[in-house]
């Protein structure tokens, strides 16, 4: 689960993390009180929106750009009409963009060094991982690809958390002295201990910088929470924003689907992650596009294929569905009513090629074939793949 | 021979009395497993397909001599669980869970490398797996028992159901299976790759191993490199997920390309490069451990 800029940094703020003071705004007005109120001579407004890269992004159809300083209330008002209802176009966004519904108003702050500072949990550690570098302000990719020398590491054990000597190495190694250094080790081990209090699977700053007075404060905040322990954080579920992530993905998610949509034209609905996946693949193999990723699990019923169906079919873009379903656990005779019932239900515009295998495969073919129901049957990944592509192009 | 799991495992179900261990323990009984009895708390004294019911797995271990678990208890209890297994000791934890935290399972990782630090034997298999499985011997999860057939290719696999394929299609090919190791789809879980080619490599029962790996983390090139200093046997592979987009979790907590690492070509470069045969295509799996074999 990903949330807003604004809420990390208040989670940040309840943690004794240092950010500047900062104002949510959702109309012209508001921004240009909150200018006032903040009451310096410089403030930022930032588009709050859940993609990354909006300080180089734009809204679209217009020349203002994601993030901007502003010098008065009434150039903060400006900048906030601009951003406000338009989309916001980034790097992470794909070209439609990102409605802005609020904007952040954020003190200016005397930026005298912009660094970095990542956690994630890393694969090879089997444990979380600060990450610090130099290079603040920067697309960190980047510089993890061509510098890597520049990033600095610490695992830390989720029981224990960061340890002082841990942060007193990085700062060492951030070229952090005196006060800054003892800030650093205020500052690291309490973004620590916020990741494993809250269950993130990433939390990043970016830039986190260093004030002239020598002060470590964070001017961006970005934090995603691990799905599957929000069970256990009834408080951050309250975070979530919907209306920020893709409908689609959404309602399958409600319906206990995993899906993501993609570019192509071809629907695919399959069992287990690991063959979606593949299936996608052999799609493109040969010469198709997949439409989505859409994993019915292992057990679904008939009401969530009937669902994933919709899903599929509601896709404008989708000419012609691929239903593979390796019947482990999930017996082909399921599946084979489970099609026929959203068959019924949905209505299909587009051909359906179906490939059944595994757990009584004869009876779930059988069914297909005798329902009279238009369906393109196809033996194995191969056929399966040729027959959508060809139906596809064909429409 | 085999690895993990033959016809002697005595094995128990945590969450025997829920709908899914109560299914798949029927299963796996019927499939030739020596199923011994479950655990739940609270229902201590109850049986279920015949089996007694323990309040705890150390109860279960003194009265029954079970030696492996699998746990079908919801994600909220699946670390306890995992631990009172270890705890019992349990030689081989089958933890099919989907959806455990993943601090959890950093903490579970740190307490078992440290029982196995201490010279305790003792081996997780997932979370979030299919389980394992020696044909003819012993079945223990969720996979279909009737698409494998005994035989010399050793599998090791991070997914579910494209492990069945891969199954189907060296069974369709008259290639039998020594064992077959879902290690699961989640960032941290027991077992790896390496840690099963280890043990295929030093099994007397498999001549070939099958790795299917899906993008996301670097587990597949270690493995690769692992390969190459290591195992003589011939090895094919395949990496599912070739067209996912970059940033996109594709239904496994572990299968997303971040930070420009994880992807598949990486992978199949890395696997090429430790002279392992890579099938192109998913349908290829089968045909692709054929040739390795062939080389």
């Amino acid at each position: 689960m990903k949330i807003h800029e604004y809420q990390a940094k208040q989670l940040f703020r309840d943690a004794g993390i240092p950010v500047p003071e900062g104002i949510l705004a959702k109309t012209p007005e508001e921004a240009a009180a909150a200018y006032k109120q903040l009451g310096g001579a410089i403030a930022v407004v930032k588009a709050q929106v859940h993609a990354g890269g909006r300080g180089k992004g734009t809204i679209k159809g217009a020349e203002q750009r994601g993030v901007e300083l502003v010098k008065s209330a009434e150039d903060a008002a400006r900048v906030a009409g601009a951003l406000l209802g338009g989309d916001l176009v980034t790097i992470q966004t794909g070209p439609e963009g990102q409605t802005v519904k609020q904007v952040l108003v954020e003190a200016g702050c005397d930026i005298a060094r912009e660094l970095y500072l990542g956690i994630v949990v890393d694969r090879g550690y089997g444990k979380p991982v600060l990450m610090v570098s130099t290079e603040g302000g920067m697309d960190i990719e980047k510089v993890a690809h061509e510098t890597p020398h520049l990033i600095h590491t610490a695992p830390f054990d989720p029981n224990f958390g960061l340890q002082s000597y841990q942060s007193r190495k990085l700062a060492w190694k951030l070229g952090l002295e005196g006060a800054a250094a003892k800030a650093a080790d205020k500052f690291f081990r309490a973004i620590c201990k916020l990741f494993v209090d809250c269950d993130c699977s990433l939390a990043e700053i970016n830039p986190l910088v260093v004030t002239g007075a020598g002060e470590l404060m964070a001017l961006d905040g970005k934090i995603n929470f691990d799905d599957n322990a929000l069970f256990r954080h009834p408080k951050l579920v309250e975070l979530r924003d919907t209306a920020e992530e893709d409908a689609n993905e959404l309602r399958a998610g409600e319906a206990g689907l995993s899906y993501v949509q993609l570019e192509g034209n071809i629907g695919c609905l399959v069992n287990g992650a690991g063959l979606a996946m593949s299936t996608m693949d052999i799609v493109k193999l040969h010469g198709g596009e997949p439409a989505n990723f859409l994993d019915v699990g292992g057990g679904a019923n008939k009401d969530q294929v009937t669902e994933a169906f919709r899903i599929l079919l509601g896709d404008p873009n989708c000419k012609a569905v691929l239903v593979n379903i390796f019947g482990g656990i999930m017996q082909c005779t399921t599946i084979a009513n489970a099609v026929l019932a959203a068959y019924k239900e949905v209505g299909f515009n587009v051909p359906l090629v179906v490939r059944l295998e595994g757990t009584e495969v004869e009876e779930g073919r059988k069914i297909l074939a005798e329902s009279g129901v238009d369906i393109i049957n196809a033996e194995g990944l191969t056929d399966a793949a040729k027959k959508v592509v060809e139906a596809a192009n064909a429409a | 021979m085999a690895i993990l799991v033959n016809k002697d495992t005595r094995l128990i179900c945590q969450g025997i009395t829920g709908k899914a261990g109560e299914f798949h323990s029927k299963n796996c009984l019927e499939y030739g497993t020596k199923l011994v009895g479950g655990v739940t708390p609270g229902k201590g004294g109850q049986t279920v397909l015949g089996k007694p019911v323990f309040d705890t797995v150390a109860e279960a271990v003194e009265k029954e001599g079970a030696t492996a678990t699998m746990i079908f208890v919801p994600p909220p209890f699946t670390a306890d669980a995992i631990l009172e297994a270890a705890d019992a000791g349990i030689e081989v934890i089958c933890a099919i869970t989907e959806g455990v935290p993943v601090l959890d399972m950093v903490k579970v990782k740190r307490e078992l490398d440290a029982r196995v630090a201490a010279g305790q034997k003792v081996r997780l298999i997932g979370p979030n797996c299919p389980g394992v499985i020696t044909p003819d011997e012993c079945k223990i999860g969720i996979m279909p028992g009737y698409i494998h057939k005994k035989g010399p290719v050793g599998l090791i696999s991070r997914s579910g159901t494209l492990t069945y394929e891969g199954v189907w299609q060296l069974s369709s090919l008259g290639l039998g299976q020594s064992t077959c190791v879902g290690i699961g789809g989640d960032p941290v879980n027991g077992t790896n790759f390496i840690d099963c080619l280890e043990m295929f490599q030093a099994d007397g029962a498999t001549e070939a191993i099958l790795m299917m790996g899906e993008i996301g983390g670097t587990a597949e090139e270690e493995a690769a490199a692992y390969i190459k200093a290591n195992v003589t046997k011939p090895v094919a592979a395949f990496i599912a997920g070739r067209t996912a987009p970059p940033g996109k979790r594709m239904g496994h907590a572990g299968a997303i390309i971040s930070g420009g690492k994880g992807t598949a070509d990486d992978k199949i470069a890395a696997l090429r490069d430790a002279n392992i045969e890579v099938a192109e295509s998913p349908a290829d799996m089968g045909a692709a451990l054929k040739r390795a074999m062939g080389k």
